[in-house]
């Protein structure tokens, strides 16, 4: 925790992509990372890949923290991963949370994606995680 | 222990139980507790199948009837959904529970680009009426019921469902449709709206005033309104029922303000609320919720046929109260939630399957937990006495106690100006998100159990739970067919149909009757979705963080 002083807050944007709309998870999220010194941007629902990098280019993010519990997250990362590449933003890190099966996990990080926190993470592996992306991405 | 909270002293025994809703439980209760809450038997209880309906809406309870049992599914075409449903039936599942895929839910045909990767993954996916022939194939619709669960596009669905019957030459004062047609949870929990709040409330009110009050289709159940997807987003069992009254007031004034009395209107209007939680917690909810409801009804709105007063519904689910962690453990769970419905007096009733943390049910997942449910009715012994419960001082001084907690949450939305109102500034959902947060920080740090997640998280198996394939062929199959039906029709019929809806909408008249015209012309969902986005506009999520 203490160390979250020592260089610029942690942008993140938590993000629900695609036509799903269980967003608990995402909120409770969102409130975890603030509470661990984060600043976070709460992109709501339904939103298009074009529209989340649209808005983590505006807020200038480290991360985007994406919520997907509908089964669809394997399609949607490769969308999203494709924008940041062709918008040459791929400083921004990606992270994913939601209903993430096991075998998924190595092909979403196949793709790209930082880090995977399947349902039932504990909220302070997620804290700590994305903190670690961040930073690495700050350093990089 | 469990997901109340509670205190204890040095040696491990317990000083303090608060219940989720902020209720205390005493380590004993005797009859100085109902006399301290004021209970009276005749207030309070009385017979079964008598105001205030508290032990049970009718009389024999489930000796007259066991409950109806709808376990949701649905997914892929609507082809490989009439299998499963066709499956459920043989086993004995005496209604059906339709799910949609979500572009069918947001108002997207199968071909449209937000629908890339989604078409039948979480139910089936719908374009045309021809999806509804293929989906209830070989299903009698004047015998077996179908709930919808559908929100935004209710009307459409309700309306096809209407056109399927026609078709078919199905009497449709004979089918028995319940579409959930409950857009102010959706926009609380669930998260499917599409339109602004309040011309949706008033596409919510064209469905009950059509089937109700107009009296089209007088066995179908306009509104089921959801306290589930409430409570599975953080509210209190208190707040599950208070707000979800709340939305049904808000709902009952919109379909009275065009002129109708309120008894034809509400007395088929129909519940779901959920059953995960401390066990006495929620059958004194439901009973409190019976109670609560039918004074309402009979006190701030005059009405006055008894069976207005029933408070109907689907009580069930218990979604958020399973755990990945250990899965094999939801079994378990499962099947105490459902003995908190049948406790609680559930008319109907669905369980989800222990892999829903994971996935969408297994066929062996969802047969285990319609078991689960059969097991309680044909041998534990649910069936031989109505309310088997009431007269303990115990659940008499707690299903007062929640009636008192249910009253104090709804004055909470009175304060906010309404449900309307709170769910367009975003109130409830800020509480709700909040409170939420503040469940996992509970857990987290040990002030609420969860076994397996917080305590005894040794052992147990980490076996890989089975998965639902997305079957990117069955996807394309659909929007194979889209594309044949869409080139089959009387494409003038189509324009015509829309364009009269388009007025319909600007005219603010009720928009049933043409939506059923649109269906059997087999106009497409997104068709009719996008004219209303055109002139009912999009919601914008209030912010609340």
């Amino acid at each position: 925790m203490a160390d979250a002083r020592q260089s610029a807050p942690v942008r993140v944007l938590v993000a629900k992509p695609g036509l799903d709309g269980h967003d608990r998870g995402a909120k409770v999220v969102a409130y975890a990372l603030r509470e661990g010194g984060m600043e976070v941007i709460y992109g709501g629902l339904h939103q298009s890949t074009e529209q989340i990098l649209q808005t983590a280019l505006q807020e200038a993010v480290d991360v985007i923290g994406l919520s997907i519990m509908s089964g669809a997250h394997l399609p949607i990362c490769r969308r999203l991963m494709r924008g940041l590449a062709d918008k040459g933003l791929s400083q921004i890190k990606v992270v994913v949370g939601g209903v993430i099966p096991q075998p998924d996990i190595p092909r979403l990080l196949e793709l790209g994606v930082a880090a995977v926190f399947p349902g039932g993470t504990p909220l302070p592996e997620i804290v700590e995680g994305v903190r670690r992306v961040a930073r690495a991405a700050q350093e990089a | 222990m469990g997901v109340a909270k509670y205190s204890k002293d040095k040696r491990g025994a317990i000083q303090e139980v608060e219940l989720h809703s902020g209720i205390k439980v005493k380590a004993s209760y005797g009859p100085e507790d109902l006399e301290r809450v004021g209970f009276e038997y005749q207030q309070d209880l009385g017979q079964p199948g008598h105001y205030p309906f508290t032990r049970s809406l009718h009389p024999l309870g489930f000796r007259s009837r066991e409950w109806t049992v709808r376990q949701y599914s649905g997914f892929g075409t609507p082809s490989e959904t009439n299998e499963r449903f066709k499956l459920l039936i043989a086993h004995g599942q005496t209604g059906l529970n339709v799910a949609f895929d979500l572009p069918t839910q947001m108002g997207y045909d199968s071909d449209h680009p937000l629908a890339e990767g989604e078409v039948g993954r979480v139910g089936m996916a719908v374009d045309t009426l021809a999806d509804f022939e293929a989906a209830f194939q070989g299903i009698d619709l004047a015998k077996v019921g179908s709930g919808l669960t559908i929100n935004a596009v209710a009307a459409i669905m309700l309306a096809m469902y209407e056109a399927l019957a026609r078709r078919w030459g199905v009497d449709t004062a004979r089918i028995s449709a319940t579409p959930q047609n409950d857009i102010l949870k959706e926009i609380i929990g669930r998260g499917a709206w599409i339109f602004p709040v309040r011309p949706a409330v008033d596409l919510v009110g064209d469905l009950i005033e059509y089937a109700t009050a107009q009296g089209h289709l007088p066995r179908c159940n306009p509104v089921s309104v959801c306290g589930y997807h409430i409570r599975e987003s953080g509210a209190t069992p208190a707040q599950e029922i208070a707000f979800a009254f709340g939305i049904a007031f808000a709902y009952l004034d919109n379909v009275m303000a065009r002129g109708y009395g309120p008894d034809q209107v509400v007395e088929r209007f129909s519940f779901n609320f959920n059953i995960f939680g401390n066990l006495w917690e929620q059958v004194a909810k439901f009973r409190a919720a019976r109670k609560l409801w039918a004074r309402l009804l009979k006190e701030r709105y005059g009405v006055r046929e008894a069976k207005a007063l029933f408070l109907r519904g689907l009580f069930g689910g218990g979604g958020f109260g399973l755990t990945k962690a250990q899965p094999e453990n939801n079994i378990v769970r499962g099947a105490y939630y459902a003995l908190a419905a049948a406790l609680g007096g559930a008319q109907t009733t669905a369980l989800c399957s222990y892999d829903e943390a994971y996935t969408i049910p297994t066929p062996q997942a969802a047969l285990l937990s319609l078991r689960t449910l059969q097991i309680l009715m044909d041998e534990m012994g649910l069936r031989d006495t109505v309310d088997p419960l009431a007269g303990s001082y115990f659940i008499e001084t707690l299903t007062k106690e929640m009636e008192g907690k249910i009253l104090e949450e709804m004055e909470r939305v009175e304060r906010w100006g309404g449900m309307v109102a709170a769910v367009e500034s975003g109130e409830v959902q800020r509480l709700v998100a909040s409170q939420a947060f503040q469940w996992e920080k509970d857990l987290l740090e040990g002030r609420r159990v969860k076994v397996g997640v917080n305590k005894y998280t040794e052992g147990g198996s980490q076996a890989e739970v089975e998965l639902h394939q997305y079957s990117e062929e069955s996807a394309a199959r659909q929007v194979a067919s889209l594309q044949e039906v869409k080139r089959g029709r009387a494409q003038r019929e189509v324009a015509r149909c829309l364009g009269d809806l388009e007025k319909a909408l600007k005219d603010r008249r009720n928009v049933m009757p043409i939506l059923v015209e649109c269906c059997a012309a087999y106009a497409t969902v997104g068709e009719m979705a996008g004219v209303m986005r055109q002139v009912l506009g999009e919601m914008k999520e209030p912010s609340i963080f």
